[in-house]
Order: structure tokens, then sequence, then C-alpha cells
């Protein structure tokens, strides 16, 4: 292809939305928003295909349905699609939101209808190291800024946000605030934060990943969590024990 | 009026004698009987005073940790204690939702006990709202990952104090460490019968559940958040009925931030005089704050309410990179509240009401530091962006509304506008505020009224430098020289070039 990094997901949705042989009262399809909201049928994700908890999932799914009110089961229904998504490498194919009806007594399109809402379920396939990088304003402002880390990643894997690498083992979007703004820029590759990062650091996190290895997660600086790096400016001494400085009654 | 007049000339002379002879022996009552209040300087929070005390997990976040740290001490005393106690402990406390709408707690949870209360059948909830989205704001995340014990117990405290059955706790989906912290410690908590049947041996029966979300901001929002728990698309109710009515399955509901569930049990504990005692009249207690952006050490910090802005960085973050002149404007409460400059930010202490004086919110108490380096427009055009993109769509104001001040902001940033166009932006953000369900499409509204607040001039220059590289811009972005001249150029494309701004600011 001679322009490697095109968004091609915008022409696809363009082709597969404007039919032929039928007039519609606009000459183009209007985009809504950057990613697809229907479902249409692939080789490889298609209701045909067959998803079925494993028996361990399943018992873990009923400990979850335990957690609601017999009557609204369906409250269960983000908790067993994430579970979905884990046992199907990290994305919800239409099988998995329809199992999970299933499952829950659901009409299906009340699944759907939330599989399309929250943007933790990826309806298309993933690659395993699924990097979302946090570009929103604390991140760009803090440390060297996302903007460096994005750059960073995008040459060093060679993708834009939206894409995977040729070889299968990255994925890259940029995400809204992951909430770890005292320890920007910051990245979340699977379930890990990764924090504190410069562009050095990122590359070697992308580095053992490639390896099949994993990186220490939590911030890549020399700070365990969100303290001061320069020193701790509070609670530096012993935490109070039980009954200290309360009232007589509750000593 | 005269005569007040005079006797408010004679005052100056007054109030010197009065300060002499009162140095002497006998304090002297000037005409003005009203003495100022002690100035009292906050801040300085000691550590025996902090809440929190396992704040950086430096030590063990487990039952054992925690009850090492004095967490599920007595708490089966303050059970017995009866929801009343509770309540009115809450409310002598001064605790206001740590949120963001700074709410009274004790107030709100006490609507869940109307009159009558017992002969309804429903069951009763809290729900603890742990989706902590807001750009800039990382404290619950700290607390959820450090003292989890506190956040379990706090539920059972608020929770008897509302004669609640259950508490649901709304993580967001991406806190997967913290999620399973917080298991942890409900699995810990329910085998050592501190929960459950029986709670603490106190004959109450508590259950805590955890639900993990899925990504989407606008499930912060308490009635949205209540409509995720359900397993639907997380888009806010209408109000009323409130929560406290019809919530959560139908039934009687409180949401609530972790920061404000977790605080109830040491309050209880230490007295609501106590917590009272830290911050300003109206904004008592102690906050965790998160600082992020350009400071030296951004970190979060559990200090006194009302301490100074300026006190807070310089103290817990080394300072704004670069020296104090270098800052150029402070977002003090997360991405929703509107930026303010060095000048306010000199003068603001953190609380709920000297930020609101300052014509912005306390918020979270998500402090985000922007210097000199910063392009304020972009930064606030992001905001735009983050809002466009996590706006529900249930409501027309808001889901267009975030779409064309996003494009708007985007061209400013550029400088790709009109200049006129800035007063539609504001205009546009007036018709989105106040006119949709929640307060997102307030949120979105307020960081750009904050810029064009205080920063107008540097969106001006911005335009201008455009204008007189590319000539005149029209409304909507297009510039005069692309347009097709063989035919009139309406008015109303923005295109009359006596107002030309290149011009007039070069003059």
């Amino acid at each position: 292809m001679s322009l490697p990094f095109a968004r091609s997901a915008i022409a696809s949705t363009r082709a597969v939305v404007s039919r032929t042989g039928r007039r519609g009262f606009t000459s183009s399809s209007s985009r809504r928003s950057e990613s697809l909201f229907v479902h249409r049928d692939t080789d490889y994700n298609n209701p045909s295909i067959k998803f079925e908890f494993t028996p361990e999932n399943l018992k873990t799914a009923n400990e979850i349905i335990a957690r609601y009110p017999p009557q609204y089961k369906k409250g269960a229904c983000m908790p067993l699609l994430d579970l979905g998504q884990r046992q199907n490498k990290g994305w919800t194919s239409i099988s998995v939101m329809n199992e999970v009806a299933r499952l829950l007594d659901m009409p299906k399109m009340r699944v759907y209808e939330v599989a399309t809402f929250y943007t933790m379920y990826n309806r298309e396939p993933v690659a395993p190291n699924f990097v979302q990088l946090c570009t929103t304003t604390p991140c760009q402002l803090g440390g060297c800024g996302s903007t460096k880390i994005l750059e960073t990643i995008e040459s060093h894997l060679g993708i834009h946000p939206g894409q995977t690498t040729k070889d299968g083992k990255f994925t890259l979007i940029e995400v809204e605030c992951l909430g770890a703004c005292s320890n920007a820029p910051m990245m979340q590759i699977g379930d890990e934060f990764y924090e504190d990062l410069t562009p050095e650091t990122t590359i070697k996190i992308l580095d053992t990943l490639a390896k099949g290895e994993k990186p220490k997660p939590g911030p890549q600086s020399n700070r365990q969590t969100s303290e001061n790096s320069a020193g701790l400016t509070s609670l530096t001494t012993k935490p109070y024990g039980p009954g200290e400085f309360c009232l007589p009654e509750f000593q | 009026m005269i005569r007040s007049r005079a006797i408010i000339r004679s005052l100056p002379s007054l109030s010197s004698a009065s300060k002499a002879s009162s140095s002497s022996r006998i304090a002297v009552r000037s005409l003005a009987t009203v003495s100022d209040p002690p100035v009292r300087h906050y801040g300085g929070l000691k550590d025996q005073d902090r809440i929190f005390t396992n704040l950086y997990c430096k030590h063990d976040h487990g039952l054992k940790g925690a009850q090492s740290r004095g967490d599920w001490h007595k708490t089966k005393e303050i059970i017995l204690k009866g929801d009343s106690w509770i309540i009115q402990t809450i409310k002598d406390s001064g605790l206001r939702g740590r949120g963001g709408a700074g709410f009274p707690s004790g107030l709100k949870w006490s609507f869940m006990n109307k009159p009558g209360w017992e002969k309804d059948p429903r069951p009763r909830y809290l729900v603890v709202n742990a989706d902590e989205g807001e750009p800039g704001t990382c404290k619950d995340r700290e607390i959820m990952r450090g003292d989890p014990h506190k956040l379990v117990e706090g539920c059972l405290v608020a929770g008897r104090g509302m004669n609640a059955n259950a508490a649901y706790i709304y993580i967001r989906g991406e806190f997967y460490q913290e999620a399973s912290h917080v298991q942890q410690a409900i699995d810990e908590a329910y085998k050592a019968g501190l929960i459950g049947k029986n709670a603490c041996g106190s004959g109450y029966d508590f259950d805590v559940y955890l639900h993990r979300g899925a990504g989407a901001y606008i499930c912060g929002e308490e009635t949205a958040l209540i409509e995720s728990i359900e397993g639907k698309q997380g888009k806010p109710r209408l109000k009323p009925p409130f929560p406290a009515d019809v919530g959560l399955f139908g039934c009687p509901t409180t949401v609530a931030n972790v920061e404000t569930v977790a605080v109830a049990p040491t309050i209880a504990r230490r007295g609501g005089a106590w917590f009272n005692s830290f911050g300003r009249d109206r904004n008592s207690g102690t906050k965790v704050y998160c600082i992020s952006g350009h400071v030296n050490n951004p970190c979060v910090v559990e200090e006194e309410m009302s301490i100074p802005l300026q006190e807070l960085l310089e103290k817990h973050c080394g300072g704004i990179r670069g020296g104090w002149n270098n800052l150029k404007g402070i977002i003090p409460g997360g991405c929703s509240v509107p930026v303010i400059p060095r000048e306010d930010c000199e003068k603001v202490l953190m609380d709920y009401d000297s930020l609101k004086d300052a014509q912005t919110s306390l918020g979270t108490g998500a402090v985000i530091v922007m210097d000199q380096t910063t392009d304020m427009i972009s930064a606030i055009a992001r905001f735009s962006k983050f809002y466009k993109h996590e706006s529900c769509g249930q409501c027309t104001p808001c889901r267009e509304g975030t779409t064309w001040m996003m494009n708007m902001m985007d061209r400013m940033v550029e400088g790709r506008a009109q200049e006129r166009e800035i007063d539609m932006l504001l205009e546009l953000t007036k018709q989105v505020e106040g006119h949709t369900i929640c307060a997102l499409g307030d949120a979105a509204a307020w960081p750009i009224q904050g810029l064009m607040r205080h920063f107008r001039p540097e969106v001006e220059a911005r335009l201008a430098a455009f204008h007189a590289k590319n000539g005149q811009t029209l409304f909507g972005g297009r510039l005069l020289s692309e347009a097709d001249m063989r035919y009139a150029l309406p008015d109303n494309l923005g295109g009359d070039a006596h107002r030309n701004i290149a011009q007039i600011s070069a003059s």
C-alpha cells in the first residue's frame, strides 16, 4: 500500500454503509462516531461461531450473578461481558454477547446496547498486548508529556492509534483519562498501569513485552506509588494504632 | 445618613485610641463592636490527624495491616449506636461530599430515613462511586489501593447510618489492581465476620458487592451509575424521583464518593468535633488532593481543608517548574472547573467557598498546574475533545454541543476563526449549560468559559496571528481568499473586511 498508515477503517465503514441500488436522502453516509456501531457478519465474527464459557468461568459467572437480586440478573451483564472478553482473547465477539444474553435471559439487543456503549469492550480483535495510552490534558502536561510518548510508540512499533502491528503483537489506541494523573504520562497494557513514562522506559517496556516477558508495572521512576518523588512530605511517622486519638468510648 | 457618615469618619481615630488603651489594661470597645476573628492559618496537617495512613501503599493493605492501623476497631460499638447517632456525628463533623458537588453528607444520608421508612418493604442500598474518571483526579485510586478496608468499613458505617441492606462499590473498569485490592478486602471482611450476616457481631446484616465498570466517564454521574449497575447503558436519569426514593433496582439508594464513605468510621471514632476542627467554617475536614501537571514533584497528599493553594504546591510538590512566576494558570478541581490565572492562585484557599468566590470550584480536589510553556487553548481544547468523547448522547444540547465546541476549539488552537466566533462559542456554551439531564453539559461548558474569562487576550492574539498570515477568515474557518468572488458573499459568513482583527491589533 502506498499509504501505510491510512485509516482504512473509515473507508471501509463508508463502503459498508452506503448500499448500491438504493437511493437515500443524502448522497453520503453520516459517521456519528469514530467506531462502527452496527455489526456486519465477517468470517471471524458472526453468530454461527460457537462461544461457551469454560467450566471455571461459568462458576465465576454464577458467583457474579449471585451478587444481584434474582429478578435483576441482568445487572451481571457488564461483568459477564468482561469475563467473556477475557476468555475470547481480549475482544467481545457477537457470539460472546449472545452467550451472555442467553445466560442472563436478556434480549440480545439489550446486551448489544451495553457492549457498544462502553469503551472497554473491544468489538474487533486486538493483539495480546493492548496498549492504551492516555492523552488527556494532565498526561499531556505531566512529565515529558504524552505527545512525546505517543510519538515514541508510533515510531517504535510503526503503527498509529487504532492499528495493530504486522506481527500481531501490539495494538495501540489513545484513550481518555485513566485516573493516574499524578503519575503522568502513563499507559495501560492489558490490566497493568505503567506510569511516570519517559521515551526510554516506554521502549524498554515494549521491548520486554515483545520478548514475551512481563515488565514491572507501576511507576517506571524510582517511586513506589504517587508519593513526592523528592522525599515524603507527609506520612513520615509510624501510623497510629487502634484506638489512638479516639473518643474515650472507642479507645 | 449624615450622622452615620460622621461616625464612620470618626472611626479611625477611635479605633487607634482603643488599640492603645487595650494594650495597656482595659479594652475600650470602639463603635465597631464586631471584633475580627483571630486569623488562623490552615494547612500543616500532622500525621496523627491524617485519616489515610497507608495512602502510599507502604504498609500491608490486607486485614491484618488495616487492623494494626486502627481499622475495624470497635466497629460493633459504632453500629450499636444506631442510625441517628451516626448521622448526627457526620452532621457535626461538617463533612461535605468529596465527589465534586460538596453537598453536606449528613443531610444527604438522612434523606434515606424519612418518617415511616420502616414500613417500606423494599431493600435499601448504598452505592459507592469509585468510577474515578475526571481528568486530574487520582485520589480514590490511592485510597482503594492502600486503605481498602477503610472503604469497606465505611460502607458498613454509612450503610448503618442510612439503614441500608447492601452496598455496591462501582469501580471503574481500568482500575484492575485497585479492584482486586477492594475485592480482597471484601473477602477478608466476610471471612472475619465483619460484614455479611450479623456484621461485627452487632446483629445488623450488611452485604458489600463490587461492580466493575467498563470505561465510561458518564457513569460517575449518580443516576448513570445506577443504570450501569442495573446492566444498562450508563445514561443519566431525569430527577426527580431522586435516588433516595427510587434508585438502584427501584429501591431507595444513596450514592456517595469513595473518600466520603471511607472517612466515616474514623470520624465516628474520633468524633465530629475533631473533624470539624480542620478547615474553615462550612469547609471542614481533611481532604486528599491530587496534584498533576507542571509541578516539580506531582503527588497525592492528604491535607487540611482550606490550605492556601500556593502553600499546597510549594510544601508538597516542590513548587512550580521554573518557580512561581513561571505559573500560567491552575485548574483547581479537575477538568470540569474553570481555570484561574496566577493572581487568583496566590489568593485562593483550597476549599469549596474560597474557590467558588474565585468563580471556579473545588470539584474533586484535582489540581492541574500549567506553567508558561503551556498552550492554554490547546489544553482546554483537549478537554472539549474529552467531553465530546464521553457525552452519552442522550440529550441533544450536550451530544451536538460538545461536538461543536470541540470543532470550534480545535480551530481556535490554530487560530482559524473569526474574532466574533469567540462570543459565538461562549453563547454556545451557555446554550448547553443547564439544558441537559446531568451535569456533563455544564462540565463541558465551564472550562471554555474559564478560558475566555481569563485568557481571552491570548485567544485573540492567536486569531490575529493567523489572520495576519492567511488573511481574513470567515465563520466556520474558511478563508476569505478561498471564497468564490464571482458571487456575492452573504453577510452572515463573517467576511466583512472592516472587522479585520489583524489590522486592529497591529495598530
